[in-house]
């Protein structure tokens, strides 16, 4: 089937739900761009010269839109700015600043079309360019599935270019040196005969001139910044004690509230006893709100013990209680009338199948918690006539429309201060905290609230990664992989998150595939079916989405079939792959890991690789199989993002995305009984700990010819190449996280 | 109560049971102690009482019998502790939030352990949950203080 006649069938998530939302739009409304936020009441003799730069006489401040939950884009979207504004760290003030739709996420249409990355094709660009339209109308504002860097690349850069060139128009008009004698360094406008201008002292000169737009961007061996180590701009605050988390805060009035939900996630409220709860000391007030109870009281801990001594009648989950019933659920939705879609479907798979050797397993990946280590909180303040709010957020704009439909006010009464964040993978992109703050500060109007969860209700309350089941069948011939039939069966993590924010998402979610059908090999036969479950649990994006569990699908179905032809695992993806760029990473990684060499006896080597949000990753693992269980020793990891921002900040979240993948992979699922998550602290759910962590050997690579981001793409490949390397020592073939219900680990 | 947070004398007005860390949040402003886990399963909260490092969340106001310091009393940005310089120079932090419980607790090894071996290390730091993976720059971070304070 053509690519046009797959797209129209699927249709498109975004373009659907924007229509039926009733966006109308022309070609001429998708390209004119979005008033300038900085505009609005805009002191006299302050310039602000796009979304991004604003100048008076004081300062620079550079708006910095993107969420920062650690992955440092805080300091790469200043950087980006920097570099053509000829500005140096430390001379600037960054400011998340206020959502905005002219701070449009572009690059979230890649992933909202149903295109490999690695599709070139003008139909794949053509759509990618319809969906950015789409996107823009909406003024989605949104950090998540890597975009941060593919979105701000050209974008900031030449908002610092459109900001240099405006400063040395106001800097000729104020010197009567012509612009092409002008040069700009360290914040300021250098003349000729050596005296300079500050960008402060052009303010008010250039607040009254029309930015100038015809810029061009600066070619790589003129960067200053991009590509070379910098220093986080976080980073002192961050290790002296003194960042402020939103958890931190103290407003002025403030009083400490926490809430104690239904743990049958989106189970009634029947009835509660707060007898010996509202005597306690310090606290001020407890009432009900949707599906719960909020405490008040003077202080976090009081809170928290008060809620703790309330006893509850819940009522039931609206999913099964019990996890079987999960699972049992899933295996029946392998149907044609549960399939979501057909991915891909390379060759003829059926002829294949019938003449070489047919391996076939199922695969399983759980539940899992975000648990980031600040738990969730919202300060909010409720009065007459607006709503401040200060928290971290991933989807600032959708939080202002979420939180004023619970306190009737009108989303542009919504004040919304971005915060940083201790970490997120995708848990702040969730409103169900700040719909309780929003009730709960409406019952408060005029007192300031800060809502604080326990450590327990966050566990409770996580939304955690979507459960999954995949059936592969493969064939392999002359020592070769001939074919794949993989077969994928998830809830829609897309239906499920966008549901909770009011957003209905027809057609296919991309997110039961991805991990799966796009990983860019040349297989003759590859058929990728994806099903849709019922929804169960509610659930939401975790680090890396679709490709967490896929990841692990794919790459490990494809390793079985490598070992029944009995070839080279990393000889036989280099073979089969397609693709130059994520050929390279595998030929990378081989190199660095010396593949190929004696291992001990007791050791053993896995390798994968997955391609996620554009960005192709391989890793090994090397483990050594003790008597005591698996010591997970070193990985060595190759990833492209076509262009490295900061090469120390990649290299720590590619370390870390690694740690994350293991980690859970290792020791880390939600499962429900009575209805409940059974996991409900770190004792439970405990991730890798430092004395688990493997030396981790980074290589970025610069081959793409697209800009990508590298947040989540080491994720996926960590678990696969994980169980790859258990297999290869001790001949145990792992096809359901977590591994330590099969193996221990020391 | 009196309770000595870096070097200053508070009084407070607390239930003895009150766990020190929300005494130092909640009462004393005193913020970069962070809340994680509340069971001493992160060690987000890890402050020192007379230089040994304990779980703040797990030690009840009234059972406080020395000196407290927190990463604010440790160094300051005009004033960094070595191990601070070490965790800036390395760049280990990402989201950060678990780092004043790791800076704390490293703090307390090196006082007894000037020179640690990776096993030192391990034993040390791995009640310190850091979610999002920095664990190989804490370890070089470590190292790197210890080479800096042992040769000073």
């Amino acid at each position: 089937m053509s690519r046009i006649g797959k797209i129209a069938r699927r249709s498109f998530l975004i373009g659907s739900a924007a229509i039926a939302g009733g966006v109308a739009f022309g070609i001429y409304k998708i390209r004119t761009p979005y008033p300038n936020p900085l505009e609005d009441g805009l002191a006299e003799g302050t310039a602000s010269f796009n979304p991004w730069v604003l100048i008076d006489r004081e300062r620079v401040t550079l708006i910095t839109p993107h969420a920062d939950k650690g992955q440092g884009v805080m300091s790469s979207q200043a950087a980006l700015i920097a570099e053509e504004l000829d500005i140096e760290f430390g001379q600037f003030d960054v400011s998340f600043g206020e959502p905005d739709k002219a701070y449009w996420n572009t690059a979230m249409a890649d992933e909202a079309v149903p295109f490999m990355s690695t599709d070139e094709s003008f139909v794949a660009e053509s759509m990618r360019s319809a969906m950015g339209g789409v996107l823009k109308l909406l003024g989605m504002q949104g950090t998540g599935g890597s975009t941060t860097i593919p979105d701000s690349f050209d974008k900031l850069r030449r908002a610092g270019a459109v900001a240099r060139e405006t400063l040395k128009l106001a800097a000729s008009q104020q010197s009567g040196v012509p612009v092409n004698q002008l040069k700009t360094a360290n914040g300021a406008v250098q003349l000729p005969d050596g005296s300079e201008l500050k960008y402060t002292e052009l303010a008010a000169t250039a607040a009254g001139i029309e930015p100038v737009t015809d810029v061009e961007l600066r070619a790589p061996d003129q960067w200053r910044l991009i590509g070379k180590p910098m220093q986080r701009l976080d980073i002192v605050a961050k290790s002296t004690g003194t960042m402020d988390y939103g958890i931190d805060l103290r407003i002025e009035g403030m009083v400490h509230a926490t809430v104690k939900m239904n743990p049958r996630q989106g189970g009634a409220l029947r009835s509660y006893d707060a007898s010996e709860a509202k005597d306690m000391r310090g606290v001020w007030k407890i009432f009900p709100i949707t599906n719960g109870v909020a405490v008040i009281a003077d202080n976090t801990w009081r809170a928290i013990q008060a809620a703790e001594a309330i006893t509850f009648d819940w009522g039931s989950a609206p999913y099964p209680a019990e996890q079987d019933a999960h699972w049992e659920t899933i295996s029946k939705s392998f149907s044609e009338e549960n399939l979501d879609s057909r991915w891909r479907d390379d060759g003829d798979v059926e002829q294949a199948l019938a003449k070489g050797e047919v391996v076939s397993a199922e695969y399983r990946a759980p539940y899992v918690a975000h648990a980031p280590l600040e738990p969730l909180n919202v300060t909010i303040l409720v009065t007459d006539d607006a709503v401040e709010i200060w928290s971290g957020h991933q989807l600032p704009r959708m939080l202002q429309q979420i939180v004023a439909s619970v306190t009737g006010h009108e989303a542009e009464q919504v004040k919304f201060h971005n915060q940083f964040i201790g970490g997120s993978f995708g848990h702040r992109l969730e409103f169900e905290h700040l719909k309780q703050a929003a009730e709960i500060a409406t019952q408060m109007r005029g007192t300031p609230v800060k809502l604080t969860y326990s450590r327990e209700e966050d566990f409770a309350h996580d939304f955690p990664r979507h459960i999954g089941m995949a059936r592969g069948t493969g064939a392999v011939v002359d020592g070769k992989v001939e074919a794949i039939d993989l077969q994928v069966a998830m809830p829609s993590v897309i239906s499920s998150q966008m549901g909770r924010a009011g957003l209905s998402i027809p057609g296919p979610d991309s997110q039961i595939a991805a991990g799966s059908w796009n990983n860019p090999y040349n297989l003759p036969n590859y058929r990728m079916r994806a099903y849709r479950v019922p929804e169960l649990a509610p659930v939401s994006s975790w680090r890396s989405v679709g490709a967490s569990a896929n990841g692990f699908f794919f790459d490990s179905f494809l390793d079985e079939l490598i070992q029944a032809a009995g070839a080279d695992p990393m000889e036989e993806r280099i073979r089969l792959m397609g693709h130059d760029t994520s050929r390279r990473v595998l030929e990378a990684v081989a190199e660095m890991s010396s593949w190929g060499g004696e291992l001990a006896a007791n050791k053993g080597r896995g390798v994968s690789f997955v391609e996620s949000f554009g960005t192709p990753v391989a890793e090994v693992v090397e483990i050594t199989n003790t008597d005591d269980g698996i010591r997970i020793d070193k990985v060595w990891v190759a990833a492209d993002v076509g262009q490295i921002v900061d090469p120390v900040n990649f290299e720590n979240l590619v370390q870390g995305g690694v740690v994350f993948g293991l980690g859970h992979a290792m020791n880390c699922e939600i499962t429900y009984s009575d209805g409940m998550a059974e996991q409900a602290n770190f004792w439970d759910a405990e991730g890798m700990r430092m004395y688990q962590c493997p030396e981790i050997f980074v290589r970025g690579l610069e081959n793409g010819d697209k800009v990508r981001g590298i947040g989540e793409p080491p994720v996926p490949p960590a678990a696969p190449a994980l169980a790859a390397a258990i297999f290869d020592a001790t001949g145990q073939r792992l096809r359901e996280m977590p591994f330590n219900k099969f193996v221990d680990f020391v | 109560m009196r309770l000595t947070v870096n070097g200053k004398t508070h009084e407070v007005d607390v239930e003895g049971d009150m766990p020190l860390l929300w005494v130092l949040r909640d009462e004393l402003g005193i913020t970069g102690p962070k809340y994680g886990c509340g069971v001493a399963a992160c060690g987000a909260c890890t402050v020192h009482i007379d230089g040994v490092a304990v779980r703040s969340c797990q030690v009840p106001a009234a059972d406080v019998d020395g000196e407290i310091t927190t990463i604010e009393g440790l160094g300051t940005p005009g004033a960094l502790h070595a191990i601070q310089a070490a965790w800036i120079e390395h760049q280990v932090a990402q989201c950060g939030y678990c780092q004043s419980g790791q800076i704390m607790q490293a703090a307390d090894l090196l006082t007894n352990v000037p020179d640690p071996t990776d096993a030192d290390i391990d034993d040390a730091m791995s009640g310190n949950l850091c979610r999002c993976g920095t664990y190989p720059r804490i370890r070089t971070a470590i190292k790197s203080a210890a080479a800096k304070i042992n040769g000073a």
